[in-house]
């Protein structure tokens, strides 16, 4: 069997020299598919996103992209190797224009990324209506847009999303989850952490419940909704 | 004719003076707003960084001055401010990599970097006068007025003349000059943004790939530029002294913190009403009542509120007054 396009594997970590959080955590997501990672407070879901981006040392395991090892990038260097990631706060500029926040996320391409910020315009239409507006001043479905748009201007292979959906109303979590979509079937792979878990595992392809920093359940997205005790454990029956 | 002679008093004594001085204050407070929003610390070493700055270009009009080169009307200083910049750039950046690269690389809290600078600051005052003394210096030279008070008495034929020095005028353009260049780099630039996002969100900054070396660098560079030229117009406008240099950072911070920390348009607004409010309240007010006020109602005291000895107490109220009522400043900067 050959290698997902993004993994994590077994890792093995936690912050600075703290204890460990994650415990031989596997995570991996293939080409063009959205992987979700669900789980309790505190299993360690952001951390183990910020563990396959370079934000925290390994002690063990190893991140692959593509086949490349890229465990000693740092994540500016991942973010040239064609990975986006979004954090869950402070995810743009707040004082500057929407489009200025879109140049920003292009700052390392060195082409012309007219091309790349219409196609953000297409998926985001708010956005364009908005380009000349302060971040600051948008609602915060419209602040996350701005997010992934920033994320995306890097034409990135691997997009990853902490908690995208979090603070915002029912009707934009919707909303965003079929633009995330709309975003994998352009072929880009998504790895993302939920807190409204089924809405998440309904659109994954592949799901990853962690449970204190370890695997505790791994299928698709429609298994681990049949599976009771999924459901009982996590879902609320 | 005596509301006339009031208002060119005013203007003579009053407005002229306040616009040139804020004008000063305001190209200053950006250097210091500038070191603040990017480098997240108040930068104490400004006011003698501004003094290194005009020493060198002193020094270099003195050295044109020998060679007989000069601008004619205009200040022989204007020709060696590039002079002045490169010197307190080379000055400001050696600094950086010496001392404040090695705390931003362990990341120190900004109080450190405050009392680092209050260090850097004592070196900088050891050097200015190691250099060129405690004196005064004064090296402004050409035209001394574009209208002198006689020439305007003459002209109009009113009692009050409205003397405009050449110093002033050239305060006012060249600071105009100079913000609408620093907003033209950092709004409509690659790395001006680079620089507005940098400040906005650091870790998002770095995540976009943007280098913080190089957008500290440039600060820096754009710091000694802006200092230079503050330094050198008030040297021309008044004189150089160390000493009042240092003195200088007082009425700076406060317009700094008056805009709001990290806003540059609120350091230029926060400069103008830092000089208009000491202006005005140490201006002996009335030769100006006199004209304006009804005869019952003239003052017999100079009606001045504060001896101007006192001027840098209306800087302290006015930052004792935002810090506690409004301590983002009026453009809503960041809070101390």
């Amino acid at each position: 069997m050959h290698d997902p396009f993004l993994i994590g594997d077994a890792m093995t970590g936690g912050y600075g020299r703290g204890a460990d959080i994650l415990h031989g955590c596997t995570i991996a997501v293939n080409k063009g598919e959205i992987a979700v990672i669900v789980g309790p407070n505190g299993a360690g879901k952001s951390t183990a996103m910020k563990a396959v981006f370079g934000m925290l040392n390994l002690r063990e395991g190893c991140v692959r992209l593509d086949g490349e090892d890229i465990s000693h990038l740092n994540p500016q260097d991942r973010v040239a190797h064609g990975m986006g990631f979004v954090p869950q706060t402070q995810n743009i500029f707040t004082s500057m224009t929407v489009e200025e926040n879109l140049e920003m996320g292009a700052f390392i391409r060195r082409d012309d990324f007219t091309d790349t910020m219409a196609q953000v315009f297409d998926l985001f239409p708010i956005l364009k209506e908005k380009r000349r507006q302060p971040a600051g001043e948008l609602s915060g479905g419209q602040r996350q847009q701005v997010a992934v748009g920033r994320a995306l201007m890097t034409q990135p292979k691997v997009l990853m999303l902490d908690e995208p959906t979090a603070g915002v109303s029912p009707i934009v979590m919707d909303e965003l989850f079929d633009r995330i979509i709309e975003v994998a079937r352009t072929g880009i792979s998504i790895l993302m952490v939920e807190q409204n878990a089924r809405q998440a595992l309904e659109i994954a392809d592949k799901g990853y419940v962690l449970v204190q920093g370890r695997n505790a359940y791994t299928d698709t997205g429609q298994a681990l909704l049949a599976d009771p005790n999924v459901r009982r454990s996590f879902l609320g029956g | 004719m005596d509301v006339l002679n009031g208002l060119v008093a005013l203007a003579n004594f009053v407005l002229v003076p306040a616009i040139a001085y804020g004008s000063q204050l305001a190209l200053g407070a950006l250097g210091v707003t500038l070191v603040y929003g990017i480098l997240r610390f108040s930068n104490f070493a400004h006011g003698d960084s501004m003094a290194f700055g005009t020493l060198v270009a002193i020094l270099f009009t003195y050295l044109f001055q020998s060679m007989g080169i000069s601008l004619g009307p205009l200040p022989t200083a204007l020709l060696a401010i590039p002079f002045g910049i490169a010197g307190a750039a080379i000055l400001i950046l050696g600094t950086d990599r010496l001392v404040y690269r090695f705390y931003r690389a362990q990341r120190v809290k900004p109080v450190i970097l405050v009392i680092v600078s209050i260090g850097v600051m004592f070196v900088y005052e050891g050097l200015i006068r190691f250099i060129i003394g405690t004196g005064e210096q004064r090296f402004s030279d050409g035209e001394r007025f574009i209208i002198s008070a006689r020439e305007f008495k003459q002209m109009t034929g009113l009692r009050e003349g409205l003397a405009l020095k050449t110093t002033q005028g050239l305060t006012v353009v060249t600071a105009i000059v100079v913000v609408a260049l620093l907003f033209w780099f950092l709004n409509r630039t690659r790395t001006g943004k680079s620089m507005r996002a940098f400040s906005d969100n650091e870790d998002l900054a770095l995540l976009s790939g943007i280098n913080p070396e190089r957008v500290v660098t440039v600060t820096w560079l754009i710091v000694a530029a802006l200092a230079t030229v503050a330094g050198v117009l008030y040297g021309l406008d008044k004189s150089f002294k160390p000493f009042v240099y240092f003195q200088l950072l007082l009425p700076i911070f406060a317009a700094a913190i008056v805009g709001g920390l990290g806003n540059p348009l609120g350091a230029i607004a926060g400069g103008f009403v830092v000089a208009f409010s000491e202006v005005g309240i140490t201006y002996a007010w009335k030769k100006v009542a006199v004209y304006l006020l009804p005869e019952p109602l003239e003052p017999s005291g100079l009606v001045q509120l504060l001896s101007t000895d006192y001027k840098f107490a209306v800087s302290f109220v006015i930052l004792l007054i935002v810090l506690l009522f409004r301590p983002t400043g009026l453009f809503k900067g960041k809070a101390v």
